[in-house]
């Protein structure tokens, strides 16, 4: 099998879809540039024209708003932010428009937009570009919302995105950029709202998203060098999630870890944790754990960004903790 | 100043306008003006609940824009958008259901008054978030644009709406991709409650278009025949590919922000500036402007008649209309339509 990087991934998935398509087309800030999108967007303009690959003004409320509106219309537009916390910039055309836009109208009109956001976060950058806001989103109904971890899912998502009808919102995340991965070359589709097992496991259960899922099965070796046996689940999407892949596993080993790489209160690990709760708790032999960001801005300096980011070896901790009570 | 320069786009008409087209946009109004009091009247006798924000007094606006386009072309409305909805020729008694919360409204009872929808005739949609549709007017431009179909987009909106984000940034970015939008800036004076001069140093929203590159104009919004000339004017240079046009469109709302009062919720001041709007009613003007060219007397009041027993038929239509099963309150909040169609 061919591997490939996460951005080389997640570029091929945009030169198929743009050369098989005419609908298709990006929007945003950065995309004719070397840098805001690493490799992801890599000469993509030289390939397709800057006519379909538009580098925009810092409009994030009326490009986003655009791509909406060109959604409504029959295309299907990517709308690119490289940095998830100037997103928030536009929050009304996202959750305000093209949520509603179906049920508003009892499905006259569907607005098939990809809203792509990086998570590029780490390297002393401070809390303006650090967010990792998935919960935010994932509270909208009417939004879906995936967090591809892997190389293939980075592809196979971004193409289902595309062609789901609904606004999906993309989250990558920058800290995956370089993870290799098999990709296979021909276009293909990774259902949205269908998690991955990637390790099976008997003692205790893992749910990650995104950066955490790969943290997760690494945890997971050393906890396997211990005689733990831990099953790791990347969700993958996170609206909808994959509930039943979820409760099934927490039936098997009646312990349940949520990871996720973003604040605790009102977090998404919050979601799956009480769910398991409401369905699952007779399955449950000991309290859901939690490895969130700590309640705060992301810091800058290194030292401080070293306390606040959580790695595998704080999910073998907790996961170590757990297995044991 | 920079170097561009704002240029009028009202130019001199391209030839008179015959009577059957003055007469055409007199019914257009009326029939908005008719709507709009029934459902006042509705509003006030608690039939209706839904808040609706009439647009009586600004109908010449409506009308004479959507008389400039397509059927094919898209328009963008706000909360005030029952005109903008009849105008571009979306069923009335749809919206009238849609008023009372049926199922056979427009929008299947889950828009109301302010969130209608009228695909085939090109309205994707009006929604009450002030601006927000801005951008989406921009986008369908942009859509065209990318297709090469030769459609228009209108973004109609108010005085209030110029003063978001929204606006200069489409604004922007229409001018910059020269896209075929019109921006219809209905300018009634009154952001809800507040007048023009509380919410800006100067009556100047014109200076916006000229700080954006975007030629623009200010216009008699109570004068249909203005509107049209310059909206068909705008039309024509956003298909010929030369970009977007900012048209100010001066006017007056008769009511409150919303429901039938006539003022009573923005007090005395606007009440004097009422006095003075009244007599400009566009729809007498146009009237009283075909009488002299000879239309004849029975012509208007059957065309009224026709038109009342319309609102009225429609009225029992939406009375008539069952309201939407509770289980289906689920549904259509994701389209299982598949993107590829």
């Amino acid at each position: 099998m061919r591997r490939l990087s996460y951005a080389q991934a997640i570029r091929e998935a945009h030169a198929q879809l743009l050369a098989g398509d005419p609908r298709v087309f990006l929007l945003g800030q950065g995309v004719w540039s070397p840098w805001y999108a690493g490799t992801s967007l890599k000469d993509l303009d030289k390939e397709f024209g800057r006519d379909r690959v538009i580098d925009s003004p810092v409009s994030e409320n009326a490009v986003t708003g655009a791509a909406v509106g060109a959604a409504i219309a029959g295309m299907r537009p990517i709308v690119f932010h490289p940095r998830m916390d100037f997103m928030l910039l536009a929050v009304d055309p996202i959750v305000n428009q093209a949520a509603n836009w179906a049920y508003l109208f009892a499905g006259a009109v569907a607005v098939p937009v990809v809203i792509r956001a990086a998570i590029n976060r780490g390297g002393e950058q401070g809390a303006q570009h650090s967010q990792a806001l998935q919960a935010m989103f994932a509270h909208v109904p009417g939004l879906k919302v995936v967090m591809p971890s892997t190389p293939y899912d980075a592809k196979g998502l971004l193409i289902s995105a595309v062609y789901d009808g609904n606004p999906v919102m993309y989250i990558d995340d920058r800290w995956l950029y370089e993870e290799q991965g098999d990709v296979p070359e021909p276009m293909y589709r990774v259902p949205i709202g269908r998690a991955a097992v990637r390790r099976p496991g008997r003692d205790l259960t893992i749910v990650a998203t995104s950066f955490m899922a790969v943290q997760a099965v690494r945890a997971a070796d050393r906890l396997a060098s211990d005689g733990i046996e831990a099953e790791v689940i990347d969700l993958r999407s996170v609206k909808p999630w994959d509930r039943e892949t979820v409760f099934a596993s927490i039936r098997k080993t009646g312990r349940l870890l949520v990871a996720d790489a973003a604040w605790r209160t009102g977090g998404f690990a919050a979601e799956v944790a009480a769910s398991a709760a409401e369905e699952a708790f007779e399955a449950l032999r000991a309290p859901v754990a939690r490895v969130c960001l700590p309640d705060a801005p992301a810091p800058m300096s290194a030292p401080l960004e070293r306390a606040y980011y959580r790695t595998a070896d704080d999910i073998a901790a907790a996961a170590r903790r757990l297995a044991a009570s | 100043m920079g170097d561009h320069v704002t240029t009028s786009v009202v130019g001199p008409a391209a030839g008179a306008p015959t009577t059957a087209f003055l007469f055409g946009c007199w019914r257009d109004m009326l029939r908005i003006r008719m709507f709009e009091e029934r459902a006042g009247e509705l509003v006030e006798a608690g039939e209706i609940k839904t808040p609706c924000h009439l647009y009586i007094g600004q109908e010449a606006i409506a009308v004479g824009v959507c008389r400039a386009l397509r059927r094919e072309d898209y328009v963008w409305g706000g909360h005030r958008s029952h005109g903008h909805y009849l105008a571009k020729g979306g069923d009335l008694r749809a919206m009238m259901a849609e008023l009372y919360g049926k199922a056979t409204g427009c929008s299947r009872g889950r828009g109301g008054s302010m969130h209608l929808v009228a695909p085939e005739v090109g309205v994707y949609g009006t929604v009450p978030l002030v601006a927000a549709t801005i951008p989406l007017a921009v986008g369908t431009a942009l859509a065209s644009r990318q297709r090469g179909d030769g459609r228009v987009s209108v973004a109609f909106l108010g005085d209030g709406a110029t003063e978001e984000g929204h606006f200069h940034e489409s604004m922007n970015l229409a001018a910059l991709y020269r896209l075929p939008v019109l921006f219809i800036v209905e300018n009634n004076f009154y952001a809800s409650h507040m007048h023009l001069l509380e919410r800006r140093r100067a009556d100047n929203i014109l200076a916006a278009a000229d700080a954006h590159s975007v030629p623009g104009a200010v216009l008699d919004g109570n004068d249909v025949m203005a509107v049209y000339e310059a909206a068909a004017r705008a039309a024509a240079r956003a298909r010929a590919g030369e970009g977007p046009t900012l048209l100010e469109c001066r006017t007056f709302r008769w009511r409150g922000h919303v429901g039938p009062s006539w003022d009573m919720d923005v007090g005395v001041k606007r009440k004097d500036e009422l006095k003075d709007w009244l007599p400009r009613d566009p729809v007498a003007r146009l009237r009283a402007r075909l009488a002299e060219a000879g239309v004849e007397e029975a012509a208007f009041t059957a065309a009224e008649a026709e038109l009342r027993a319309e609102v009225e038929a429609a009225v029992e239509f939406a009375r008539r209309s069952p309201y939407p099963d509770p289980a289906t309150l689920l549904d259509h909040v994701y389209t299982a339509r598949e993107a590829e169609g």
